[in-house]
């Protein structure tokens, strides 16, 4: 699960991480109280979506009066902001975050991150702040300095004091700097974070270090542990077939092809996606209904499906383990009759019950195309797709 | 032979007396020989109680010592599952395997760390198992789509095992051992830890490595193999259709920060000698013409 900026540093500050003073705001009324209230001659207004990369696509902007601030406000509210991250669709900003402007000396990056290597934390630094780390790390790795956490002891002073060194800290900020990473540990560790970063992470004129940025992601499977955190997710940043398919329990992500499929397992789902790739055919959706899937769940997944305008077959592969292939086809009939499908739909079933199963499906009346391997289903499904 | 397990390994499960325990060790009893295999279960709130004749005790130190249990099967529910794994290495068990789906990273981390020089091995969380054919099945597979045989296969998805073992058993061919080490990030044995067992077992006579996008446990493991396996491994990883930074289902299946493709995961097994083939249709097909 991810937040917003300004959720994050609210997160960030509950923890004792510096950041700038901000205020968010949902209109331009309170955009400018929100300037108004923060004081000073110079304010970043800052579009809040859940991607990076805002900076570049025109998303945050200085201003050095009020009415500028009301200006951009104006300006950002309901645009549609495109960045490397959001894909050419981009996304509509809807909240912005008023901040005080900070005067910077220098741009540092900062991340925690699960190493799966190393199975633990990693907090990785680098010299090289508010621009795209992954080029960083690409085109110089030497740049980025990393040291994995104890999960029992956590970031030691010393760790954290020679980490801010070799990024370049100066040494009069380096105890600072020290604190700072330090809580931003704590902060991934206590939340369940699945990736904190700072980018950039600053030195200011004045002699501070600030967290300029806060982008925090969330482990799904920890949120039971965390009400707050659940509390600050933003639907509308979240493709809202993916939100209902969650709503039943279902894995589903949304892709940009014509043919549906309903799988069970994420593994046996990606490489029916794949095969119906290899096929010649485009895959519209991600879909695994899980071991315990029911009619009802098998139903709901297919009204998801249908919702897509560019739909043209639908593909069913299931390899029935515990979940019994009979369990599945009367789900699969029932859901056709009900939602009144119109696309054709191939069926491949294997494994506990399969006789049944394709019993059930032969005897429904329904215009079902069945198929007896992965193969063949995938290329029944293309070949249904393209009209043929 | 076989490897992790097999008729003469003694099982304690934790979490017997839910739902899911309940109805999977009642599977497993009645594979092959999981009748004598399947010895104890655990919860604390019912020593002394039975299911299905099979003792129940409050820990698994105490499962172990009654009845020589040394392999725990769990399926606890996700926010106490970490614990399970921890009292089980505590109590100096050969091998741990960890059904239960969502169990949180942090929690994992622990647990790793705590592993750290103990004997026990780990086998998920996150994971459908692993299964001797015609000797013991412990986890969620279905045991009628296996044969004895000499194929070996590991996986980190659950259905797309069963895929492999079901093209492996259509063309007349056996497994040795099906193994299933889970879609998450932080977990117990990888790819390379199943193929140096593989590796050593007389009854293996080649593998079938199935792999998916996310981390780089793939790539390890084939260069492993590059210098030390001795026998023919084929592969396939699923998710070259992925888009990136989207989890696919599992908690470790994603591509980011351009890492982890599918597509530099064959790579790389292709130049480290393992055939691999795009169609998953055709595990069982690459197999056989490598024998």
């Amino acid at each position: 699960m991810n937040i917003h900026e300004y959720q994050g540093k609210e997160v960030f500050r509950r923890f004792g991480v510096t950041t700038p003073r901000g205020i968010p705001a949902f209109s331009v009324d309170e955009a400018v109280k929100a300037a108004q209230s923060l004081g000073g001659k110079v304010w970043v207004v800052k579009s809040q979506i859940h991607a990076g990369g805002r900076g570049k696509g025109g998303g945050v902007k200085v201003a050095k009066s009020i009415d500028e601030v009301r200006d951009l406000a104006k300006k950002m509210l309901g645009m549609t902001l495109v960045t490397h991250q959001t894909g050419p669709e981009g996304r509509v900003v809807r909240r912005l975050l008023i901040e005080e402007g900070a005067n910077i000396t220098k741009e540092y990056y900062l991340a925690v991150v699960v190493d799966r290597v190393l199975q633990r934390a990693v907090m990785m630094g680098s010299s090289e702040g508010g621009v795209n780390i992954e080029e960083v790390a690409e085109k110089t790795p030497e740049k980025i300095h990393k040291v994995a956490i104890d999960p029992v002891s956590g970031l030691g002073d010393a760790d954290a004091e020679l980490l801010a060194r070799k990024i370049g800290i100066p040494q009069e900020l380096v105890p600072q700097a020290r604190d700072l990473f330090k809580a931003v540990y704590k902060v991934f560790d206590e939340t369940d974070a699945s990736l904190a970063e700072v980018n950039p992470l600053i030195t200011t004129a004045d002699g501070r270090v600030v967290a300029l940025d806060a982008k925090l992601n969330f482990d799904s499977n920890a949120l039971f542990r965390h009400p707050d955190i659940v509390e600050m997710r933003d639907l509308e940043e979240e493709d809202p077939a993916e939100v209902e398919a969650s709503k039943f329990d279902l894995n589903y992500i949304q892709l940009d092809g014509d043919i549906g499929c309903l799988v069970n397992g994420a593994g046996l789902a990606m490489a029916t996606m794949d095969t119906i790739k290899l096929y010649g055919g485009s895959p519209a959706n991600f879909l695994d209904v899980g071991g315990g899937a029911t009619a009802e769940k098998v139903t709901e997944a297919f009204k998801i499906m249908l919702k897509n305008p560019k739909l043209k077959a639908i593909l069913v592969n299931i390899f029935g383990g515990i979940m019994k292939c009979d369990v599945i086809a009367t789900g699969v009939v029932q859901a056709a009759r009900q939602v009144a499908l119109k696309v054709p739909l191939v069926v491949r079933l294997e494994g506990t019950n399969v006789d049944l199963g394709k019993k059930i499906l032969a005897e429904s009346g329904l215009p079902i195309i069945s198929a007896n391997n992965m193969g063949e289903a995938a290329e029944k499904v293309v070949a249904a797709a393209k009209g043929r | 032979m076989s490897i992790l397990i097999n008729k003469d390994t003694k099982v304690v499960t934790q979490g017997i007396t839910g739902k899911t325990g309940q109805f999977h060790t009642k599977m497993g009893l009645e594979y092959a020989n999981g009748r004598n295999c399947y010895v104890a279960g655990v919860n604390p709130k019912k020593p002394g109680e039975k299911f299905e004749g099979i003792p129940i005790f409050a820990t698994v130190k105490e499962a172990k010592q009654e009845t020589g249990a040394n392999v725990s099967v769990i399926y606890v529910p996700p926010p106490f599952a970490a614990a399970a794994i921890d009292e089980a290495v505590e109590a100096d068990l050969d091998l741990v395997i960890c059904i239960t789906e969502g169990i949180p990273v942090r929690d994992m981390i622990r647990t790793k760390a705590k592993m750290k020089g103990r004997r026990t091995l780990l086998l998920g969380p996150n994971c459908p198992g692993t299964i001797t054919p015609e000797e013991l099945k412990i986890g969620i597979m279905p045991g009628h789509i296996h044969r004895k045989g000499r194929i070996g296969i590991v996986s980190r998805s659950g259905t797309l095992t069963y895929e492999a073992v079901g093209q492996v058993t259509a063309l007349g061919l056996g497994q040795s051992s099906a193994v299933g080490i889970g879609g998450d990030p932080v977990n117990g044995l990888k790819h390379i830890d199943v193929l140096k067992l593989f590796n050593d077992d007389p009854e293996t006579e080649a593998v079938i490595m199935i792999g998916e996008i996310g981390g780089s446990d793939e790539e390890t493991a084939a260069r492993w193999v590059k210098d030390n396996m001795k026998k023919p491994v084929v592969g396939f990883i699923a998710g070259l259709t992925a888009p990136p930074g989207k989890r696919m289902g599992h908690a470790g299946a994603i591509i980011s920060g351009g890492k982890g493709t599918a597509q530099e995961k064959l790579s790389v097994m292709e130049s480290c000698g393992i055939k691999v083939t795009r169609n998953p249709a055709e595990m069982g097909k690459l197999l056989k013409s490598v024998l």
